[in-house]
């Protein structure tokens, strides 16, 4: 007997709908800015919006920043778990999952508390010092998809015998993980780069509390002023987000056809 | 003073202890078996000496110098692993020339290295080839180039043929065997296939609860096993017990039976239970000589195993096994025909430890 499908396309025709409806009401409505007619408007004046521009740049390179020490921090520790203390994984893998459980608005108050002007190392009294803060609360708020990606690609390959082997032919630890291990997880390091790159470019609550000129605060502040710029915004962002998707596909599937033996 | 000597070594895990008072001293150029059934302590021992474990007590020394303390990359010691351990992101010719790189070769050096690496493993058209572009016969000759490719002082192999399939396994240990033997490098190979340790080694050690059961020439492992174990776990063997009746002459009664060995029986005395070995293919059927025992038996089953033919025969309440060249004009006996086995004096074994 022929099974009916009638169920699950309705069950995808509603799921489609449930996501796709508000973005296609989104992108419409961004289109409307010039009465009468359907255009780009909207999109010529968030991206010629000098605001636009400067905190969109400070975010992608606060979000480099953020990838450049999430990888130096998450790959040694990630490797050292696996090939000396496999029996802490538990509890590296319970303390990366904490910034999932504790509210962002949590964290940055307990770094101004902890490098205020008052304090030890007064972090927040220059903006250099600030912008830092904010690149280690991002790689707090990114640890979690950081350790998990890379933790996953260590876990593809023999990460202890390629060590042994990079050893025995006389290779120091700088050289096992600059020249072996990094090469081998790479795709899975662009991975967790890719989403902590979508993570940092959306990111409100840190950059606003730091007062920092972030690409988050500033969608906020359109969002409250503007009638058909945030819309145009909120669909540019979505696109960021989408490509960093696309991008962890492709280097996902290059792994996958990289580990063939 | 030998090449490598390897003096009380012995590791624990936690309460476990694995590998218990080892000694071992190894000429240069001698390539040494370890054979044993898994967990006997064979890797554990290479690991040890390649620097990936720390032994908890014992000295190992390499030409003279101490390596116990020293980390892996500073005892100057090739290894090839079970699973090949080439590094994917690297090309084959890259692969060869890793440990080059790292001892700061110049390139010119590199570049002649590495092609008399690929003409020695016969792979030199593949030098740009990725790892996952090999089969494991390939792969593993690869593994085998990097590690001889900064001419370390010794050679360690560990299972390095065990994930391949039967036929390249052969053909590759007779390739390793010949490369050791031109390149003069001392080696030391872990394997659990007898046969393997047979026909490669110089010398085998075989591996026991992290014990040393016996170490000696495949010859004399193989025709003069000393203990239960290593007669059991090197080829198939009669094991069966039998009384001392005159410890100095060799004789002993078997199954009722009057037979002798050709030495003394040391350490027993008459009254005593040993064990005694047997070879299959030292028993013949039919009338023995003067310095040879018979005995009779029924014969219970007979196996035709292509050119061998594998016969089993009842005594009285034991029984023993023997091979028979398979010959198209000799008849083969029936089942349940009563016919005399006959075996040499020098043939009958008896094994230290208790029956």
């Amino acid at each position: 007997m022929k099974k009916s499908t009638f169920g699950p396309w309705l069950a995808m025709i509603l799921g489609a709908a449930y996501f796709l409806i508000p973005l296609i009401g989104t992108l419409e409505f961004s289109m409307r800015m010039k009465r009468g007619e359907y255009s780009f408007e909207a999109y010529k004046v968030v991206l010629g919006d000098p605001r636009f521009q400067e905190s969109f740049s400070y975010s992608v390179v606060l979000a480099l920043v953020t990838i450049a020490i999430g990888v130096l921090l998450v790959v040694p520790t990630a490797y050292w778990v696996q090939l000396r203390l496999p029996k802490l994984r538990p509890v590296v893998e319970f303390v990366t999952l904490l910034p999932l459980v504790i509210p962002a608005i949590v964290i940055v108050f307990g770094y101004l508390r902890m490098y205020n002007s008052q304090s030890w190392l007064p972090l927040t009294d220059s903006r250099r010092g600030t912008d830092l803060l904010l690149a280690f609360g991002y790689v707090t708020l990114a640890l979690p998809y950081m350790y998990r990606s890379v933790d996953t690609g260590l876990r593809a390959i023999d990460v202890r015998t390629l060590t042994e082997a990079a050893e025995s032919l006389g290779a120091g630890w700088a050289t096992i993980l600059f020249k072996v291990i990094f090469p081998n997880i790479r795709s899975a390091i662009l991975s967790g780069a890719f989403l902590t790159f979508a993570i940092v470019i959306g990111e409100f609550t840190f950059a606003a509390l730091l007062d920092r000129p972030a690409f988050g605060p500033y969608l906020q502040l359109v969002g409250a002023n503007r009638a058909y710029e945030p819309a145009a915004l909120a669909i540019i962002a979505f696109v960021v987000t989408w490509a960093c998707m696309g991008l962890i596909q492709v280097f996902g599937a290059a792994r996958g056809t990289g580990s063939k033996s | 003073m030998s090449f490598i000597d390897i003096h009380g070594l012995k590791k624990s895990f936690g309460p476990v202890t694995v590998v218990h008072d080892f000694h071992l001293a190894v000429e240069r150029g001698e390539f040494v078996s370890f054979l044993g059934p898994s967990g006997c302590g064979k890797t554990t021992i290479l690991r040890m000496i390649a620097g990936f474990e720390t032994a908890t007590a014992g000295s190992i020394a390499i030409d003279g110098k101490q390596v116990a303390h020293l980390p892996p990359a500073k005892r100057d010691v090739g290894m090839v692993f079970q699973a090949y351990a080439l590094f994917p992101n690297m090309t084959v010719a890259q692969n060869i020339a890793f440990g080059l790189r790292v001892a700061k070769k110049s390139a010119a050096e590199i570049r002649t290295r590495v092609g008399e690496m690929l003409d020695l493993i016969k792979l030199p058209d593949l030098g740009d080839r990725y790892p996952y572009q090999l089969s494991g016969g390939q792969q593993q000759r690869v593994a085998l180039a990097r590690a001889i490719a900064v001419k370390p002082q010794v050679l360690l192999l560990d299972e390095p043929l065990s994930a391949l399939d039967a036929k390249i396994r052969v053909s590759l240990r007779e390739e390793i065997r010949a490369l050791q033997k031109d390149l003069g490098i001392t080696t030391i190979f872990v394997t659990h296939d007898q046969e393997e340790a047979l026909s490669m080694s110089d010398r085998i050690v075989v591996l026991n609860e992290g014990r040393a059961e016996q170490v000696g020439s495949p010859f004399e492992v193989y025709n003069f096993p000393r203990t239960r174990f290593v007669a059991s776990f090197v080829g198939t063997l009669n094991l069966m017990t039998a009384v001392v009746v005159d410890a100095a002459a060799g004789r002993l009664t078997l199954d009722g039976r009057d037979v002798a060995t050709a030495k003394p029986i040391v350490g027993r005395r008459a009254g005593d239970t040993v064990t005694v070995a047997l070879r299959p293919e030292a028993v013949n059927l039919g009338d023995g000589t003067a310095r040879s025992d018979t005995l009779p038996g029924v014969v219970e089953d007979v196996a035709f195993l292509g050119a061998v033919v594998r016969i089993r025969v009842r005594l009285d309440a034991q029984t023993v096994t023997l091979d028979t060249f398979n010959q198209p004009s000799v008849a083969l006996p029936k089942q349940g025909e009563a016919v005399k086995l006959t075996f040499a004096r020098e043939d009958l074994l008896v094994l230290d430890g208790d029956a």
